[in-house]
């Protein structure tokens, strides 16, 4: 063999030891870097939750948890349905494009049903929970005011559709999470499978 | 294109050499650090006890991510670990047979030293690093031992902060101080905890680096016993040496994926090992109203179990004990012999160690058994024989006839 | 004295040492097995489950939620994983294993309040999560074996395996009713020694078909003690044929650049 056979078969060895050590090395990173997931017991504690909104009366909103985060579910009256067309040239976003909301929730009420929205209460500026302002007109918000959401962080409004005004910090409308109705009643929050 | 690149790189490495001493360290400890070329089977266990060192660092950084050190949680943390965090048993399974094989490598790589006089001059300084690894990984794998909070794992700890209680007067305040409580209770699991994930592997860390420091500072030692700096070519570099890089390098990484296949049989097919690596009785949740049937310590501490046993005197049995464990220490001034490879070593010498060794796993044997009748009497005897081989080796070895030490090293 | 001489008697010396050596482990080893085969144990028989059958431990599941969920909780377990593990659908799992209007993510707990427990049976039963594990497969297979008629206990019942136990004999209707009898051996300083079960009364299943249902009912325990072990061998094999290759390769590279060495 010549000196540079030898050192041909020597590089070639260096890098095929370098490859498979590599390799390894990096299939040796998988569990833990996986171990980081969301563990069994997290995806059980993130579970769907069951929302009863038989007593929810018209006008008025649930919060439930769900995730950590705070989820509102409104009940909303014929009037306050009326609203959702009067001020879209005002929003920012008014088709959802931009926004998080499963497809069955891209609509112009962004709910399965008109009278129930639900959407998550995690504002899409910088977290914060948005406060449910219902009333026409107060005064801290101005004459017109149509009822919706407003955050308290940096003052971003939404209406009662969770759709964001423009010219506020905000970005998007507030995300809708996935869920679908057990029955007339009953909502699952978290989980869309089988939706009819 | 290439030598733009390489002067890229090079021009990196300036920079870096003017402000930190890469370079130089690089040169002295790997490419122009010189091993005897003729090391055997024995010199592997050095950088596979590195290996494990490491393996159990970061296995038990992931660990801590999800373990509870708390009386009321650490045992149902520990099935969330091995059950329903993604990959978590096989962490935990890396981290236990660790403990384990921790120990088989360093009681390896000690009886190295045992055979081929590593702890004589120059080397005394690398030896009593060693033996402070040694006892610092006893610590660690004790207080490590009572985190799963299984019943082992209380009357594991129970029995031996109960051995403080043997010092006469103070004896029951230390225990006392030790548990911070009237028993082991939450209190000192999350002390034993700290010290565990964080004191003693901060000093086992630095006592490692201290202990290669040392070690290349007066030279790797060789099956031969013969100083390879003593006969060194034209350019001073040692005949009978090879540079660590990349020789031993390539040769230690045969070694250590060897080990990694033993290692993955038992973490994949055996990782209780019978009940010895993981023993029953720890599935079992701490309960401090019911002791295990058969309480012994995990297999690496009970050839000093059986000698604490061995001796009818609760005092003189924790003082023979800790002499057992310390008597090594000792090592570079008993062994009177010049001569420092078992090689070239007489009978005297070589039966003397076989009969340590024997000893040495006898007596771990025996600690597993229940202290009765004859296992008593063999505990006796070996416990005799483990002591004579330190204390009779200052007669034993100045009177050797050794064979002649060859120039250079051997194959 | 000469060379060769003194290499004789050194020669002859450590022979002697080493015949000594010899002896004495011999004799090590003799009293070894002398002491072990002292102390006797209750003899268990080998349960010789098998984890890989995924019908023996659907069966399993199904027995240890009918006959012992209702006592012993198994809390570690999910019914979720279960499903997965036993090839099983959420649904089917759902439908025949959850009575209690638990979620599919739930573990498997039961209603029973530790301090009633001890109330009823002086003793909160184990969780039996990881009992296959703490006792090993072969101690619960005989403690099921092992139930006999005894009138002055509470439950009616004894057990060979642990003696006293507060546990009903909770499948009598299946196995029927054993009495055990002892026998005094003259072996033994004429102690009672157990010789034997007789049936006192027949259960719904003959003796082969009530081996099968414990047989199922500690593979399903094997299997929760350490729901990994399957996946973890495969994994292993895996791990061990990737190292094979690895070393092979960093063997090369090691006879390569040792070529240098002379």
């Amino acid at each position: 063999m010549t000196r540079g056979e030898r050192l041909t078969r020597r590089h070639f060895l260096t890098a095929a030891t370098a490859v498979t050590g590599g390799v390894g090395a990096v299939a040796a990173a998988v569990p833990f870097v996986s171990s980081f997931r969301p563990s069994a017991r997290a995806q059980a504690l993130g579970a769907p939750v069951e929302v009863d909104v038989s007593k929810l009366e018209p006008g008025a909103v649930l919060k439930v948890e769900w995730r950590g985060r705070p989820i509102y579910v409104v009940h909303r009256t014929e009037e306050m349905l009326g609203m959702l067309g009067r001020d879209a040239d005002l929003l920012a976003d008014p088709d959802s494009a931009e926004s998080i909301q499963p497809g069955y929730a891209r609509n112009d009420h962004r709910s399965v049903q008109p009278r129930f929205l639900v959407v998550e209460g995690v504002c899409t500026h910088l977290g914060c929970a948005p406060l449910p302002r219902f009333e026409v007109a107060p005064a801290d918000l101005g004459a017109d005011w149509g009822g919706g959401f407003y955050c308290p962080c940096h003052g971003s409004t939404f209406d009662l559709a969770g759709r964001v005004f423009a010219g506020v910090p905000a970005p998007t409308n507030l995300p809708v999470p996935p869920y679908r109705y057990v029955n007339d009643s009953t909502l699952l929050i978290g989980a869309d499978a089988g939706i009819a | 294109m290439g030598g733009r690149v390489n002067r890229r790189f090079g021009a990196l490495v300036a920079w870096i050499d003017a402000r930190f001493p890469m370079t130089k360290l690089i040169r002295e400890h790997a490419t122009e650090y010189y091993a005897a070329k003729n090391f055997n089977f024995w010199y592997g266990f050095g950088v596979l006890a590195t290996v494990v060192l490491v393996l159990q660092i970061v296995t038990g950084i992931f660990l801590t991510m999800n373990y509870k050190p708390s009386a009321e949680e650490a045992f149902a943390s520990v099935e969330y670990i091995m059950r329903d965090v993604d990959w978590g048993w096989l962490i935990r399974y890396l981290h236990s047979t660790g403990a384990s094989a921790f120990f088989i490598v360093v009681y390896l790589h000690m009886f190295r030293g045992f055979m081929y006089g590593s702890y004589k001059r120059p080397r005394e300084l690398v030896w009593l690093i060693g033996m402070f690894i040694y006892l610092c990984l006893m610590a660690e794998a004790f207080f490590g031992y009572l985190l799963p909070w299984g019943n082992m794992s209380y009357w594991g700890a129970q029995v031996i902060v109960s051995l403080f209680g043997a010092v006469p007067v103070v004896g029951e305040g230390i225990a006392e101080w030790i548990r911070g409580d009237f028993y082991i209770s939450d209190i000192t699991l999350n002390r034993f905890f700290a010290f565990h994930v964080i004191a003693v592997p901060l000093i086992l860390v630095i006592l490692v680096v201290v202990h290669i420091m040392a070690l290349h500072e007066v030279g790797s030692g060789n099956p031969d016993g013969i100083e390879i700096k003593e006969h060194k070519d034209a350019s001073g570099k040692p005949l009978d040496g090879v540079a660590f890089h990349p020789y031993h390098t390539s040769k230690d990484l045969v070694i250590i994926i060897v080990f990694f296949i033993i290692f993955s049989a038992v973490v994949f097919f055996a990782p209780d090992m019978g009940g010895y690596f993981l023993e029953h009785a720890n599935f079992e949740p701490a309960n401090p109203l019911q002791t295990p049937e058969h309480i012994a310590p995990v297999w690496y501490f009970t050839p000093f179990y059986a000698i604490l046993r061995a001796v009818p005197d609760k005092l003189f049995g924790v003082v023979l004990m800790g002499a057992a464990v310390l008597l090594p220490v000792f090592m570079p001034w008993l062994d009177r012999c010049r001569v420092k490879s078992v090689r070239y070593r007489s009978w005297v010498y070589k039966t003397a160690l076989t009969i340590f060794a024997v000893s040495f796993l006898a007596l771990g044997y025996l600690g597993l058994q229940p202290a009765t009748g004859l296992y008593t009497t063999f505990s006796r005897i070996f416990s005799v024989l483990y002591f004579g081989f330190f204390i009779l080796m200052p007669f034993y070895t100045s009177l050797e006839k050794t064979k002649p030490v060859p120039i250079r090293v051997t194959k | 004295m000469t060379g060769g001489h003194r290499r004789a008697q050194a020669t002859a010396a450590a022979g002697a040492a080493r015949r000594a050596a010899g002896r004495l482990a011999v004799l090590a080893v003799w009293m070894f097995a002398a002491a072990a085969s002292a102390q006797h144990e209750a003899a268990l028989d080998p349960a010789g489950n098998d984890v890989a059958d995924t019908a023996s431990l659907q069966r399993g599941a199904m027995y240890f939620v009918n006959y012992c969920l209702g006592c012993h909780s198994a809390q570690y377990v999910r019914y979720n994983r279960l499903a997965e593990d036993l090839e099983l659908s959420e649904d089917l799992v759902v439908q025949n294993l959850m009575f209690t209007g638990e979620q599919p993510f739930d573990t498997m707990t039961n209603s029973m309040r530790p301090e009633d427990a001890i109330r009823w049976f002086g003793i909160a039963p184990p969780d039996l999560s990881l009992i296959a594990r703490s006792r090993g497969t072969d101690y619960v297979y005989t403690f099921l074996q092992s139930f006999y008629a005894e009138p002055a206990s509470p439950t009616g019942v004894d057990n060979l395996v642990l003696p006293n136990t507060a546990m009903p004999h909770v499948l009598w209707e299946l196995q029927g009713i054993n009495r055990a009898v002892f026998e005094v051996d003259e072996a033994h300083g004429g102690e009672e020694v157990f010789s034997r079960f007789e049936q006192l009364s027949a259960g719904q299943l003959d003796a082969r078909e009530y081996d099968q249902v414990i047989r199922d009912i500690v593979n399903f325990l094997d299997y929760i003690g350490d729901p990994t072990q399957l996946a973890r061998e495969a994994l292993g094999v895996r791990v061990i044929a990737f190292l094979l290759v690895f070393l092979v390769i960093a063997w090369m590279l090691k006879k390569e650049i040792w070529k240098d060495v002379t």
